[in-house]
């Protein structure tokens, strides 16, 4: 807090010309002088400006409380996010209210999941083959890199020297747009909310809304800097409308297009891509050449196990009954060529482990960032990773122990992300695994380590406990140990300590059922 | 029937009023009630935090304080799920998954076991905002959780509907965790706060006089959180309201 002395303007004046630090302020006799026209007309605000995601330093443990500080200290946005979340999640529990059978369906859908995790290479295999038949061309990439020389090497086939895609978090997992920068190939995003993201040069924060952590004014600015808008008009029709002016053309003169896939059906080689903007659509059909980047976990063995995934899909990530589009692809149009890309990128293995695997159930639908309460508060930027949220806590630290060792502690452990989860991942309770993981691992900070070190050798020791809490302003200070480490108090800095009682209750059942035992 | 009182190293040290009235409850139902002396804690903080080798000392002497008793209750649901739910960093002999299953959450008790159908000695004429602790909620299963599309139930608002006077408010989101989370509390303490700051202002607006809670390591931290950003708000455990408090 400053130390000026009280405004003396009785509240009258905008506090921007309030400022302590104001050299061209007038004073006479004790009061300041104002211009009768700046006092009378509000000044035009600044809009708060966009907090930025975690600092990513190479290989160094992404610092997610820090990231989500700076959010918080960004109150429209925060306040914003968090309720634009929220009301995403309220609408999820509408939709599940009117389905009689929702538990059910989700039960359903995780056993069809984990069969046919269980049976992958089988349905792969049947993928494969039918695809072919039907005319696809199928790829399979082990990694990130193989994807991108893969996608590379069909475009250089055709002379594609621009792609639109769709929105895809297996290509976010890839770095693909980094990639063809440095191949010289322009990568247009269709989705509004991920061309965004690109044209700011950011990564997308959220699965389905790529920038909800955004306000209208940061777009406005986006906007203002990369098409040429008017910097001061915020208005999302006037921003939607520019940009579908700006990137028209782009998508109907572009080489190539890409998807992603939401499904994958062994048994008639084909896919699914569900949108709400067409713009797969878009992708897909406008270029003669269309490629499917898709993981290999995204397989379901039949058509009539899709019903039950469509149906919890859009209801558990946005809370509307079905996606604008859910378009099946079965196979290159006349004159066309369709490319299906199989990527693992760490999938086979994570299939191997015995507390995570079944986190490849997952469908990207994000209900479980909506429902986190620390998401909301934090922003997705903030886990400085390709997934954020609940589903990322668990799913980061298998690409990159070191980097995401932080993120499982990002959480409350409060499990509101198990129960809207569609196909019943467990996540909270593999959020608490991976911590065992990674303590036993040596990956969390000594000081950590040394804390809790100290709190199971105290609290192990009846007699030195009681030594230590026989007082309440000592319990204060030591009870749990944890409360008062790094000699910082990170209870007390933005909240109150609890009140000390005149005695534990460990004294009072002493002096007063003491006869007894 | 032989029951040991398990009084969580929080309520210990800063909330004795609430062993005391878990104590005098447990006593109103004729239990013979003891509390072993050389009790700490379950072990929790550490595990939750991922050190799971360095709590087996502390839930050795758990095992050891609580084996034999009919049944273990404490004024604590994050306690008993780590007891009933995560408890292994020893060795599981029989002796110690008897005690884990005897292990009880003071509302689970009265409503499950004893099935208390009445509190005569209890008035609370004031209106409360209930607060479920995820532990109690999604983990002990006392509620429904608003996520799942189950029929409703709730064994607080089942016990607490038998106290004379008391009147229930709804908060816009009742299930939403207040940050309170064990470490988390600590190790991530701007995002816990601002969901401490969000919780207790829901209740505010919706009216409440009182936050209670099965939790008492919840209701430390709202209130933490409630007087830092000037919320009036009290707080108070429900084994205070089921033992009559006048307040």
């Amino acid at each position: 807090m400053s130390t000026a002395p009280e405004p003396i303007d009785g509240g009258m004046l905008h506090p921007e010309l309030r400022a302590p630090d104001d050299r061209d302020a007038i004073i006479r006799g004790g009061r300041r002088l104002d211009h009768a026209e700046g006092t009378s007309k509000p000044l035009r605000t600044r809009p708060e400006p966009q907090p930025r995601g975690a600092k990513v330093y190479g290989n160094r443990p992404i610092d997610q409380q820090e990231a989500a500080a700076r959010f918080i200290a960004a109150p429209e946005h925060e306040r914003m996010h968090d309720e634009r979340l929220w009301d995403l999640r309220q609408k999820r529990d509408r939709e599940m209210h009117g389905i009689p059978e929702w538990e059910e369906l989700r039960s359903l859908a995780s056993a069809i999941k984990e069969h046919t995790l269980t049976h992958l290479d089988e349905y792969l295999d049947q993928f494969e083959a039918n695809a072919r038949a039907n005319g696809i061309h199928v790829h399979w990439a082990r990694d990130a890199a193989e994807h991108n020389q893969i996608v590379n090497g069909i475009l250089r086939d055709h002379g594609a020297k621009s792609l639109i895609k769709s929105k895809s978090m297996l290509t976010e997992e890839c770095g693909f747009r980094s990639y063809m920068a440095s191949v010289g190939i322009e990568v247009i995003e269709t989705d509004l909310g991920e061309r965004i993201q690109q044209l700011d040069n950011e990564d997308p924060s959220h699965v389905v809304v790529p920038a909800v952590h955004k306000l209208r004014t940061d777009v406005a600015d986006v906007f203002s800097r990369t098409i040429g808008t008017d910097p001061d008009n915020s208005d999302v029709h006037y921003l939607a409308e520019a940009q579908r002016e700006a990137t028209r053309p782009l998508i109907l003169n572009a080489d190539a297009g890409m998807t992603g896939a939401n499904f994958v059906v062994a048994e008639t080689g084909t896919f699914v891509v569900c949108t709400n903007e067409g713009n797969a659509d878009l992708s897909a059909n406008v270029p003669k050449l269309h490629i499917a980047s898709i993981g290999i976990e995204k397989i379901i063995p039949r058509m009539e196990h899709l019903a039950v995934f469509v149906r919890l899909l859009s209801r558990s990530a946005l809370g509307s009954p079905m996606t604008q589009y859910t378009s099946h692809f079965r196979g290159p149009r006349a004159g066309g060529e369709m490319h299906v890309v199989l990527v693992d990128n760490g999938r086979s293995e994570r299939l191997g482990l015995a507390e995570f695997w079944t986190s490849l159930k997952c469908i990207r639908c994000g209900a479980c960032m909506n429902t986190c309460p620390v998401y909301r508060r934090s922003g997705g930027l903030s886990y400085g990773a390709t997934y954020s949220g609940p589903i990322g806590l668990i799913i980061d630290p298998t690409f990159n122990k070191r980097k995401y060792s932080n993120l499982p502690y990002a959480s409350s452990l409060n499990g509101s992300c198990t129960n809207v989860c569609p196909v019943k991942i467990n996540i909270h309770e593999q959020i608490y695994a991976w911590r065992r993981v990674l303590a036993e691992e040596h990956a969390v900070p000594l000081v950590k380590k040394a804390a809790m070190k100290a709190a199971g050798m105290l609290l192990s020791r009846p007699a030195a406990y009681r030594a230590v809490i026989a007082a309440a302003d000592t319990a204060l200070a030591h009870l749990p140990r944890f409360v008062i480490y790094n000699g910082l108090n990170a209870w007390g800095k933005h909240r109150e300590v609890p009140h000390a009682p005149k005695q534990t209750f460990h004294s009072w059942y002493h002096a007063n059922r003491g006869a007894k035992q | 029937m032989r029951i040991g009182l398990f009084i969580p190293c929080y309520i210990d040290a800063f909330f004795p009023e609430v062993g005391i009235a878990t104590l005098e409850l447990l006593e109103r139902f004729g239990h013979a009630v003891d509390y072993p002396r050389d009790q700490t804690c379950c072990g929790q903080p550490m595990a939750n935090s991922g050190f799971n080798a360095e709590c087996a000392d502390t839930e050795a002497l758990f095992v050891r304080n609580f084996s034999g008793f009919d049944y273990v209750v404490a004024p604590s649901g994050s306690c008993v799920h780590h007891v009933r739910n995560n408890f292994d960093a020893i060795e599981q002999t029989d002796e110690v998954k008897e005690v884990r299953a005897r292990t009880f959450e003071l509302v689970e008790f009265l409503h499950d076991i004893q099935q208390v159908e009445a509190f005569p000695w209890a008035k609370f004429p004031h209106r409360v905002g209930l607060h479920n602790s995820c532990g109690t909620l999604r983990r002990l299963k006392h509620a429904r959780p608003s996520e799942l599309h189950e029929p409703f139930f709730s064994k607080p608002i089942d016990l607490l509907s038998k106290v004379e006077g008391i009147e229930f408010v709804k908060p816009a989101r009742p299930d939403e965790c207040c940050g309170f989370g064990g470490t988390f509390s600590v190790f991530e303490e701007v995002v816990s706060t601002k969901m401490g700051y969000d919780k207790v202002s829901d209740h505010a607006q919706a009216g409440a006089e009182y936050i209670v809670s099965a939790d008492s390591s919840c209701l430390m931290h709202q209130q933490g959180c409630a007087e830092r950003i000037g919320v009036p708000m009290k707080f108070i455990h429900i084994a205070q309201i089921l033992n009559g408090a006048s307040v």
